[in-house]
């Protein structure tokens, strides 16, 4: 059996700006790591379908827009729906530090800002998710 | 210890840097073909840049009253950023459209919205750029109605409308509708221009998505000047002469760290360009062969910690621009790693033009770096390396094979990578990012949206529809539906549509029931 972790990276909303979603799931990738990349424009419900059909632990979403307030929190609720709320939620981009607190509220593992050096993520999906296997 | 010996020194796009340059290199002086050295004899001393700083957030009101701002404080062009939504082709009650309302640029739905925008502001004397591509059509067909009320003629309207949805396909992926129809709706505005508009840009043909999405300068002038080709092929296909909409066509390029290499990238661009439209389209006007562009410093260079080291930044990427030889500028504000910038922050973006225009003496002379031993092959070394690219591209049988395969994209995805893998090991230096890093940086102040721009817009749309003749929209679009099937001009019926206040969503919507929508096949 594959002991690969496994994620999901997806670009919910409008916004067309992959370049950071692309090179995170390169290193995740070149970190040994499954990784599903979800192309754009996904809405939220396409998110958790896809994260329930690849079967991923991790979900990662990169949105530099500023609609995570609008998006993150529906992506959290449709997890608790489907009783999903194990699967590990780290938001990456523009998101201000009053509302990456708000997130983490609603039960965002991790948010990344600008600068934020791939090692960080890598291994903060490492640990997470060994904890919770 | 001679760190010379060991360590191999190369631009950020990868050139390798000789340990000293001494060969003269001679190029025409500035104004004479091919323009390498700049497309006026005197450059600077006849007209500075158009100082033109990209501005919209949240509803018309709101950026209107910007607007004006920077017209007050010595601006002279206006640059209409607008939202995801309306970038998208929705109006802002589109469920697609939660959340997004206003928030990275001005939501525009209809006729009404333009209105207010341009409310107090003279067409006939301010020149304007929109950065819009898959419903640009609609929104210059706003623009041109709210001239036409105040009673300013088409000939007299001058500005640029962005219009270049190759690089969406390529970078920003902002496209609704598949190449082939979208590259129809571009040419369809390149004639509509030719015929009626003689002082407007109808596209700017822009490699600073490119160069943002991650590619190196070389790639961006590459991919952005084979777009052009691109463009003048369907344009001349549709039966123009290239010397009609040739003068008419612009640039657009990022402003980025590497000082020399920038300025050698916009040096070759005009090379390049002149020769293609010299002999590639045989073109005889002088005005063709020029290549003029918009500069904009590079919003991705900008750091999210210690921000004030982004006034830094952008005035030495303004400074290769100006050096550089750029018609007009934009320069970013210290807060755009966090958000739309503040009216301070982009009041020092404006500044910092000011004093190179105004303090440095580089505008003093044209082309003030012509004839440095190391410039000018280093724009020989840049010309070189693109050119090898069009080629490329040209076997693939140009831009649409070459973005179908998933070329560019994929040359541009695999350049993000390495660098953010240089960045990553500390061989590439982002000051206060991976070396002389600060704790407990004290947070500044940023603009705050108005968290009742998307209702307020919300419900303003909903009055115009209230108020608008349901027949009229209803048989607008269905003309223009019509006329979308066949080959005739959709420009002069979507003027019709939106005179009627149709909306940007409805246009674009009976657009996409023709044309269809686009998918990419995602490449990492």
């Amino acid at each position: 059996m594959d002991h690969r972790i496994r994620v999901l990276v997806a670009k919910p909303g409008l916004d067309g700006h992959d370049r950071g979603a692309k090179v995170i799931a390169r290193a995740l990738r070149d970190a040994g790591m499954e990784v599903v990349y979800t192309g754009l424009r996904q809405t939220p419900e396409m998110i958790v379908n896809a994260a329930l059909q690849e079967d991923v632990q991790v979900i990662g979403l990169s949105i530099l827009s500023g609609a995570h307030n609008a998006i993150v929190p529906r992506v959290m609720e449709l997890l608790k729906e489907k009783q999903m709320s194990d699967v590990l939620v780290i938001v990456g981009g523009i998101v201000p530090d009053e509302d990456a607190a708000q997130l983490k509220r609603i039960g965002v593992a991790q948010v990344y800002q600008p600068g934020a050096t791939l090692d960080s993520i890598v291994n903060f999906i490492r640990s997470s998710v060994k904890q919770t296997a | 210890m001679s760190l010379t010996a060991t360590k191999s020194y190369r631009t950020l796009s990868g050139l390798p840097l000789d340990p000293v340059y001494s060969q003269p290199i001679d190029a025409a002086k500035p104004g004479e073909f091919p323009y390498t050295r700049g497309i006026h004899e005197n450059m600077y001393r006849g007209k500075l840049w158009t100082m033109r700083q990209f501005a919209g957030f949240a509803t018309a009101e709101d950026t209107n009253a910007r607007y004006r701002y920077l017209l007050a404080q010595g601006q002279n062009g206006l640059s209409v950023a607008f939202d995801l939504p309306t970038l998208m082709g929705y109006d802002s009650d589109h469920p697609a459209s939660q959340g997004e309302v206003g928030k990275c640029g001005v939501a525009i739905s209809s006729l009404a919205d333009m209105e207010t925008l341009f409310r107090g502001i003279p067409l006939g004397e301010v020149t304007v750029s929109m950065t819009i591509n898959s419903p640009a059509s609609i929104l210059w067909a706003m623009y041109l109605a709210v001239a036409e009320q105040q009673g300013v003629s088409w000939d007299r309207v001058s500005g640029t409308l962005q219009n270049d949805i190759l690089k969406e396909y390529i970078a920003q992926k902002e496209y609704i509708y598949p190449p082939r129809p979208s590259m129809r709706l571009v040419t369809d505005s390149i004639e509509f221009a030719t015929k009626y508009t003689p002082r407007f840009n109808p596209i700017s043909i822009s490699g600073y998505h490119i160069r943002e999405a991650g590619s190196t300068a070389v790639q961006e002038l590459a991919f952005t000047l084979r777009d052009g080709i691109e463009y003048v092929d369907w344009a001349l296909e549709r039966g123009l002469a290239v010397d009609s909409f040739a003068p008419r066509l612009s640039f657009f390029f990022n402003a980025h760290n590497d000082f020399f290499e920038e300025i050698a990238k916009y040096r070759a661009a005009r090379k390049i360009w002149a020769r293609v439209m010299r002999d590639r389209y045989g073109a005889k006007d002088e005005r063709s062969q020029r290549l003029r562009f918009h500069a904009q410093t590079a919003g991705c260079s900008l750091t999210w910690q210690q921000p004030q080291n982004n006034i830094v930044r952008t005035a030495v990427q303004a400074m290769a621009a100006v050096l550089g030889g750029c018609q007009s500028l934009h320069t970013n504000s210290l807060d755009e790693a966090y958000a739309l910038p503040s009216e301070h922050a982009v009041t020092v973006a404006l500044r910092t033009q000011q004093v190179i225009a105004y303090e440095t003496g580089i505008t003093a002379e044209p082309d003030p770096l012509g004839g440095s031993y190391f410039l000018e092959k280093l724009t020989l070394d840049v010309e070189e390396a693109a050119n090898a690219y069009i080629r490329r591209i040209d076997e693939m049988g140009g831009m649409i094979p070459a973005i179908e395969r998933g070329f560019p994209q994929t040359e541009i995805a695999n350049a993000s990578y390495e660098f953010q893998r240089s960045v990553e090991l500390g061989e590439s230096v982002i000051v206060g990012v991976n070396k002389f890093t600060e704790k407990d940086e004290k947070p500044i102040e940023l603009l705050q949206i108005d968290r009742t721009a998307e209702q307020r817009q919300v419900e303003k749309l909903r009055s115009v529809k209230a108020k608008r003749s349901a027949s009229d929209v209803e048989k607008a679009l269905a003309n223009l539906k019509k006329v979308a099937e066949g080959t005739e001009n959709t420009m002069p019926f979507i003027l019709d549509a939106v005179r009627a206040y149709a909306t940007v969503g409805e246009i674009s919507a009976s657009l996409g029931e023709v044309f269809g929508s686009y998918t990419e096949t995602s490449v990492l």
